[in-house]
Order: structure tokens, then sequence, then C-alpha cells
């Protein structure tokens, strides 16, 4: 699907259009940067041109002044009810670092009833990481955590962490077990990108996760036309995620199953 | 359903605005995010 890849590239450069951000290491400035991106990347990547949906959500959870964030999670919801995970497959750059990798030709490990349980996990980290933790931290402390974003977000390592520090002397002397603990994590998740389909999409992403629940409401995105499916299961043979069927939470409407359908039934675009 | 899911996602679009939290998103999205960058 070339076409796929070309709209992952650019949205990655729609996202990430501030280039000479990477080599002043400086972050753009400008208005934009209030709109979250539908898609995971960090804001504090120096071509950043908006913010991410999950730090903006962790901000206004754990800032000075506890408030609720109106602002992200209605922006959250919109993306959800217009694209679903359709932005996980189209739209997002650490999805597409991921899909790159896996182009590797090295064996490849299939999915299976494990992987379909371990993709539970991205539900747990959105509760305890994106939610609990901040609040919780807040409300002892008074002062709040975005735990996720600390703790876990390999697309701020990449994005953010390492094209700043590389031309950040005052922020290179500053990295420490944090830094080391992020770098080895977005080490792992990438190296395992190479033998598993998008890792960290499938066990771990909050926003995937999030996206998700939008799979039978989004107005766009994949979807059966059931009189003409003849039950072949071709499509769940192609796929690479951890579906049960097309377009269920798992689905992130990539299109793949669309080429094997023998009887044409699949389908991208409006499910309205 | 989906009906109402757009309604609430435009009132509390519409709400944050209105207690501009845009600004606040602003702010922390043009500083340098020590957490995200492993230094926080």
């Amino acid at each position: 699907m070339v076409r796929r890849k070309l709209i992952q590239f650019l949205t990655t450069l729609l996202y990430n259009g501030n280039l000479p951000g990477f080599w002043q290491g400086r972050l753009w400035q400008g208005n934009s940067k209030s709109v979250c991106l539908p898609g995971l990347n960090c804001y504090s990547c120096p071509g950043a041109l908006g913010a991410c949906p999950v730090g903006a959500l962790q901000s206004a959870l754990s800032g000075v002044f506890l408030r609720i964030p109106f602002y992200v999670v209605g922006m959250l919801l919109l993306f959800g009810l217009l694209l679903g995970r359709l932005i996980c497959g189209w739209g997002c750059p650490f999805g597409l670092v991921q899909e790159l990798l896996y182009k590797l030709p090295v064996p490849k490990l299939q999915r299976s009833s494990f992987t379909a349980s371990l993709a539970r996990l991205k539900y747990l980290l959105v509760v305890c990481f994106v939610l609990l933790l901040p609040l919780a931290y807040y409300l002892f402390t008074g002062v709040g955590i975005p735990a996720f974003c600390k703790f876990i977000c390999p697309a701020g390592t990449l994005e953010a962490a390492l094209p700043l520090t590389a031309v950040n002397a005052n922020l290179r002397s500053s990295l420490g077990l944090l830094f080391g603990w992020k770098l080895l994590l977005m080490l792992v998740i990438l190296a395992a990108s190479m033998f598993i389909y998008r890792p960290f999409c499938r066990f771990l992403c909050p926003l995937g996760a999030f996206y998700g629940l939008f799979h039978r409401l989004s107005l766009f995105g994949i979807k059966v036309d059931m009189a003409k499916c003849i039950h072949c299961d071709a499509c769940m043979r192609k796929c690479l995620m951890d579906c049960r069927k097309v377009g269920d939470r798992e689905c992130i409407a990539c299109g793949e199953c669309r080429s094997v359908c023998p009887a044409g039934a699949i389908s991208l675009g409006k499910k309205f | 359903m989906r009906f109402f899911i757009f309604l609430a996602a435009v009132c509390l679009l519409l709400a944050g605005i209105m207690q501009q939290q845009p600004l606040a998103v602003l702010r922390k999205a043009t500083t340098i995010c020590l957490e995200c960058i492993g230094i926080g």
C-alpha cells in the first residue's frame, strides 16, 4: 500500500514541519501549538507544529491548579468520532517508524492469543499512567507528574530527547538515570518492531487505546459489506494487528485486508 | 449516539476555550518538556 506510506510520510512532515528547529535546537513558538495533533507526536519535538494530546491531557491533570481538561478531551472526542484508529494507520509518525523497522528481513513473531491478551495492557496504561498517577501524585504532593510522558513515551525520547540533546550541551549535561531508562525502553520497542508488527501500538499506546473505543462510532474508517462477505477469513489471515474482525477496536484501518478479500467486501472511507 | 458525542465534543471544546485552556496548552507546548526528554 504505497499510497498509505506516502500519506504517513506526509502527515509526519505536516506534524513536524518546523525543520529549522532540529538544527537550532528550538521549539516552534507559533499559535498552532495550542492545537492538539491527532497522532502521538511529542510537543517537545523541535519540529512539532502542534501539541501532543496525551501530553496536553496529563499536563492539565498535573498542573499547579488542577482543572478539568475540557479542551483536550473535546479534541480527543472529535478526533475519535471522526477518524478513530484510522489515525493510527495513516497519521501517526511513531507508527510509521515501527512499520519501517518491520520491513527489515528478520524472522517475525506472528500474532497469537498471547499477543491478543497483551493488547489489553494499553488500556491499563491509560488508566494508570495517563489518568490516575498524575491525579494521585497531585493530590498527595500538590505537584503533578505527566507519568506516561515521563516514564514511558518512546515517541518523546525519539522525537524530542535525542534531537534536542544532540544540539544542546546544557540539556546533555543534565541527562541522568531517567533518560537512561527512557532510552533503553525506546531501543527495546524499536528493536522489537523489527520482529513484531507495531508492538507499541498494539500493547502500549494510550492514544490507540482511546481511539479504539470509537471503532463502531467513527465516521471514517474501514467497513465490511456483510452482504458480499463470504466468511473465508482471508482478511484475518492477512491482518498483522490483534483484530478478531475487520474494524474492531484493534484495527488500525490500514486496509491490507482489502487487497486479499476475494469478494471485494472491504472498503475504506466513510462508514455512514 | 454519534450526534451526542459530537455535541459533547463541541461543548467541551467551547468550555475549554472559554476557560482559556488552549493558552495553557500553548504555554506547555512551546516550552521544552523536561519530563518528556527524560530530565525532569
